[in-house]
């Protein structure tokens, strides 16, 4: 690895400073899964590290008056997969959290560092999505918000402007009647990174019909895809196998998956309408009240 | 030459100071600088779990952490384990049940085995074989490995006291 420079900051705006000032040589470091492993493969020209894990702000995972679970950017994934509340109020954004990498993985990286990696394969950014997530940055100028299926614009490109630090990711209360889920394929259970991934959250009114839905797609695009009129299909029914097909169809025509070493393109688009299917008919059993 | 940090935390339940690069990892300081070579280096990519050590009581892959990170917090690394010439029972486990064979996975599984135990101390086989994913092993195939752990928990809930949870599966 080449030379590099360490900071730990305490505050916010001590790292936003830190960020600012050294341009594009500095990079945020949280759980540092992906970041040290492509400092030492020699593909991330970083010069100088900042820490964001001594900030105590970055740290909570909290919940406000209104419902919203607050992630700080600094909080690993076994915090969330162990976090009760969490587990019962947004399952799918849970599972994702929990598929990501090892024990070892779950220790350290974060869901924020999860987005800022920028893959189009990260498996929370679809339950993100589905959920209606923000993200909230903090900049030299002052703090603004990006919803999460803005936040991604390229395979590891983000929206974040030069100098500004992804605080949080905040998740909107969930409305009554809803549950969110996620599912990803791949071919061993543990350690391995999706071939599609698929998050969806869908609401109910109290004759159990549809009354909105989200559906994001995962690694079959350069970045995560909401989907909408895969989502807007669904509105209006019991989320019955039809509707579901029709969701499936329209998610399988905004994919525009490549072939790679994990499958060829033909395959993620098919498995795509499969994954369609199963999470938006596990999403609404939940939503039925079904544990 | 580059600036040297220093670097104070707990390892092993000792106070202990070294002083490092910022671009040094963990694994790095405690085999090169500090002689504690049990953690290993396989992939150095945090998929074999071979340098796995407790970050603050969570199992890490010490090759994805930077030394300078673990400032102030507690490291446990394999070393750490025995009580002197007493073996922890998961060492006394591995031994009984042949779980290694050239033993670079060893202190890895050890490590991570420990986590799991400390967190859940009446794990299910698939509960074990789920935590111990991020460990490869290369020789001895995992059946024996989990063998270990489960009788590894069995031994330290009886010295407890307790016939553990009743299991509902």
């Amino acid at each position: 690895m080449h030379e590099i420079r360490y900071s730990a900051p305490a505050t916010v705006p001590e790292a936003v400073a830190l960020l600012a000032a050294d341009g594009g040589a500095a990079r945020v470091l949280a759980g540092g899964t992906d970041l040290l492993i492509q400092l030492r493969a020699g593909t991330c020209p970083a010069r100088h590290l900042i820490d964001v894990k001594r900030i105590t702000e970055l740290a909570r995972l909290e919940w406000d008056a209104s419902g919203a679970l607050h992630v700080g950017a600094a909080v690993p994934c076994w915090r969330l997969a162990e976090d009760r509340r969490a587990r019962a109020t947004f399952p799918g954004l849970v599972e994702a959290a929990a598929l990501i990498g090892s024990t070892q993985i779950q220790s350290r990286a974060t869901i924020a560092g999860n987005l800022c990696n920028g893959s189009p394969a990260a498996d929370t950014t679809p339950a993100l999505i589905a959920l209606g997530a923000v993200c909230v940055a903090q900049g030299p100028r002052g703090s603004r918000e990006i919803p999460c299926e803005s936040f991604l614009l390229a395979p590891g490109r983000t929206a974040l402007q030069p100098g500004e630090l992804l605080t949080e990711v905040r998740v909107p209360a969930p409305a009554p009647r809803s549950a969110d889920c996620y599912q990803r394929f791949t071919p061993r259970n543990e350690m391995d990174i999706a071939v599609v991934g698929v998050g969806a959250s869908v609401m109910l009114g109290p004759d159990g019909r549809c009354t909105a839905a989200r559906i994001a797609l995962g690694a079959v695009a350069p970045t995560v895809l909401l989907a909408p009129d895969a989502a807007g299909v669904l509105v209006g029914t019991t989320l019955d196998d039809a509707a579901l097909d029709r969701a499936a169809e329209a998610a399988r025509a905004i994919a525009r998956p490549i072939s790679d070493m994990r499958a060829p393109a033909d395959y993620r688009r098919e498995l795509t309408g499969v994954l369609v299917r199963r999470v938006v008919a596990e999403a609404a059993r939940r939503a039925r009240g079904g544990k | 030459m580059a600036i040297r940090t220093q670097v104070s935390l707990t390892l092993n339940d000792e106070a202990t100071d070294f002083l490092c690069e910022p671009r040094q990892t963990l694994l790095e300081v405690l085999r090169d600088e500090l002689d504690l070579t049990g953690s290993k280096e396989g992939c150095a990519t945090g998929d074999c779990g071979a340098c796995s050590v407790l970050l603050d009581g969570r199992v890490v892959c010490s090759c994805l952490v930077l030394a300078v990170e673990a400032a102030g917090r507690e490291v446990t690394t394999v070393e750490g384990l025995a009580d002197g010439e007493r073996l922890h029972p998961l060492q006394t486990a591995f031994l009984e049940h042949a779980a290694l064979q050239c033993g670079v996975c060893t202190p890895g599984f050890l490590v991570a085995a420990k986590a799991l135990l400390d967190r859940n101390p009446d794990p299910s086989e698939r509960e074990v074989r789920y935590e111990l994913a991020g460990n490869l092993c290369r020789c001895t195939g995992y059946d024996k490995i989990v063998r270990a752990v489960l009788a590894a928990a069995r031994t330290m809930r009886e010295a407890n006291g307790g016939g553990g949870r009743a299991r509902g599966e």
